[in-house]
């Protein structure tokens, strides 16, 4: 850049002046290096985020060849659909559901991590991330094969202590189970690094006058962890909040949203009608539904970003 | 009256429920037995892909113990490991993780640096608007992408779709925004007093990132790229969207797509596979955990 602009100051100016006009040179510089520096951000971000997402809803509004403008009846046309309004209560239970468990998981795992001594903690901890580390369509797959009807090494088990064969993936119910289980499994672990590093950040001191003043453990829990926590239990429920929503391999590898749709999500039965079954605008139309519901989500993250801005 | 005087403290000492002591050891044995549950649950499919990768045909489909390996061979694995096929999927993965990083990083940092020092009319907007970025799914904008890369060809001859470098202009959207967040946290809490100090000994902006931000910020840096590299070789949406030739698949894809075939008794090899699949990250891991929860944690809070 034109920092040599500086180093031109006349070497026999006085000081103070030449403090000044590198202060001009400064300013000058700032807001086009600025601009420069995040022009590319702000293009890929344009580019290949916010418009598609605009893009989404001129699509939505196509017909099935995409030739003519047919207003919102794709979405009436959803509206009326049985499937359309399951997939908005599967979606919505398999969110809720997934996230509750995790969040529970996590936490209780991260107090446990957080009770034995410290020197094995970082070992513990990274046997416990593994489920996070590894691409879950991958892992996915082994659970599918877990599952497998006829092979199910589940069902082994269970034949030992004389349970019946489950019908792990067969059956809309066993299915359902199935889904969560897998994403409570892949999604706990992220609870459980935020909870530990947010229960490292609590002040020791609060835990010691608690036990001088005799607390029992669920009082400790209830007065000072929960309330130290509030932050970060908010901001991780609610982001995994989203991405649960919108989580798209585990039910397209687990179940391809069978058995009859009824373990089809948003992002599955949009893949489904929008790129399988070629029609894009009713495909756009199912995902855009997601918004409204990921907007709240969204505000009440902003709330929490915007208090972490502050402080910075 | 005396015995029980001079017994009761004893007693106190001595019971371990009793006493500070004894009930931190409990307490502590508790979540040794406790964790242990829970790391099974955690470790049970990784280890399982092993199980089954170390399988024969004839041994999964005779249904022994599927917790037991009677004949363990290595002959999935070398079977994938030679295969064409897998190479290529293997290749694509690398090709499309490593170029994705390296695009992130060259647009993250510059702009976390700019976002962070640099307040200019908007940036408070911009950073803000980055982190929400972030939270528009993957599976609300693969459509109209699909759409664009078609219309994109229309008009240029340039074929976009069923080639893997498309998920390198794709998967930059899914990086970016996290990492450049990461980054923003990170430069944020370096001393003012060092960039001022280089500034007015007349380094430019350009100079004070490379030179004092960059190295000063390289645990966030390798925590960034840890989090692309991740993201980029776990991604499966866009792949299975975008890609459909054998030759242009990435791992994840590849695996899912094409190891299952009409033969059942094939999970041998898709175990195998699968695994070899979760290695590189793994690994990365192994080595570098504290970096990426450090990064990860950095994030959030």
């Amino acid at each position: 850049m034109s920092d040599l602009a500086v180093r031109h100051a006349a070497p026999g100016a006085t000081s103070a002046k030449r403090e000044r006009s590198r202060l001009r040179v400064f300013l000058r510089q700032r807001s086009t290096v600025a601009f420069l520096f995040t022009l590319p951000l702000i293009l890929l971000v344009g580019v290949l985020v916010i418009y598609p997402a605009f893009y989404a809803l001129h699509l939505a509004t196509l017909n099935k060849r995409m030739e003519r403008f047919v207003g919102l009846s794709n979405f009436t046309f959803l509206f009326t659909r049985e499937t359309f309004w399951m997939v908005v209560r599967q979606s919505c239970i398999f969110a809720v559901s997934a996230v509750i468990f995790k969040a529970l998981i996590g936490f209780t795992v991260a107090h446990l991590v957080h009770a034995i001594p410290a020197k094995g903690q970082r070992k513990w901890r990274g046997m416990l991330l593994v489920p996070w580390v590894i691409p879950p369509a991958l892992s996915t797959l082994t659970w599918l094969w877990l599952f497998d009807p006829s092979y199910s090494a589940f069902n082994y088990v269970l034949a030992g202590i004389g349970i019946g064969p489950v019908p792990w993936t067969g059956d809309a119910l066993w299915a359902r189970v199935s889904v969560i289980l897998v994403n409570i499994w892949y999604g706990a672990p992220f609870f459980m690094i935020m909870y530990l590093a947010a229960l490292k950040s609590v002040p020791a001191e609060l835990y010691e006058v608690a036990a001088i003043d005799g607390a029992t453990f669920w009082q400790r829990l209830f007065y000072i962890t929960l309330p130290m926590m509030r932050n970060i239990i908010a901001i991780t429920t609610l982001f995994s909040l989203i991405v649960t929503f919108a989580n798209f391999d585990i039910v397209w590898i687990l179940t391809a949203g069978g058995p009859i749709d009824r373990t089809h999500v948003f992002a599955t039965w949009a893949f489904r009608l929008g790129i399988q079954g070629g029609d894009i605008p009713l495909g756009a139309s199912v995902s855009l539904v997601m918004i409204p519901l990921l907007a709240v989500a969204a505000i009440f993250i902003l709330r929490d970003v915007n208090k972490r801005a502050e402080r910075m | 009256m005396a015995a029980r005087a001079l017994g009761s403290p004893v007693t106190d000492t001595l019971s371990d429920s009793g006493t500070v002591v004894g009930d931190r050891r409990w307490a502590v044995l508790w979540a040794y037995v406790f964790l242990l549950v829970f790391v099974a649950f955690a470790l049970m499919p990784p280890i399982y892909m092993l199980i089954t990768g170390l399988k024969t045909s004839s041994e999964i489909s005779a249904a022994t113990n599927p917790w037991w390996v009677f004949n363990p061979t290595l002959a999935n694995f070398t079977e994938l490991i030679t295969s064409p096929l897998f190479q290529t999927f293997f290749k694509n993965s690398v090709l499309v993780a490593l170029l994705t990083v390296v695009i992130t990083m060259l647009i993250s940092v510059p702009a976390a640096f700019a976002l962070s020092r640099m307040k200019f009319w908007g940036s408070g907007a911009l950073a803000t608007g980055v982190f929400l970025t972030y939270l528009i799914p993957e599976t609300l904008l693969f459509i109209p992408l699909f759409k664009m890369f078609a219309t994109f060809r229309d008009w240029t001859g340039i074929e976009l779709l069923n080639h893997w470098y498309v998920l390198v202009i794709v998967y930059p959207t899914l990086t970016v925004p996290f990492c450049t967040w990461i980054m923003i946290g990170y430069f944020a809490s370096i001393p003012k007093e060092l960039d001022e100090a280089a500034l007015i000994d007349g380094a430019s902006w350009t100079q004070t990132l490379l030179k004092i931000f960059i190295p000063v910020a390289l645990p966030g840096l390798i925590a960034a790229t840890i989090f692309a590299f991740t993201v980029a070789w776990a991604q499966f949406l866009y792949p299975l969207a975008f890609t459909t030739s054998q030759d242009q698949l990435v791992l994840s894809v590849g695996i899912a797509t094409t190891l299952i075939k009409a033969d059942v008794f094939n999970w041998g090899q898709i175990m195998a596979g699968a695994l070899l699949g979760a290695a590189p990250p793994l690994i990365i891991y192994a080595f570098l955990m504290d970096y990426d929860v450090a990064g990860l944690t950095a994030g959030a809070t």
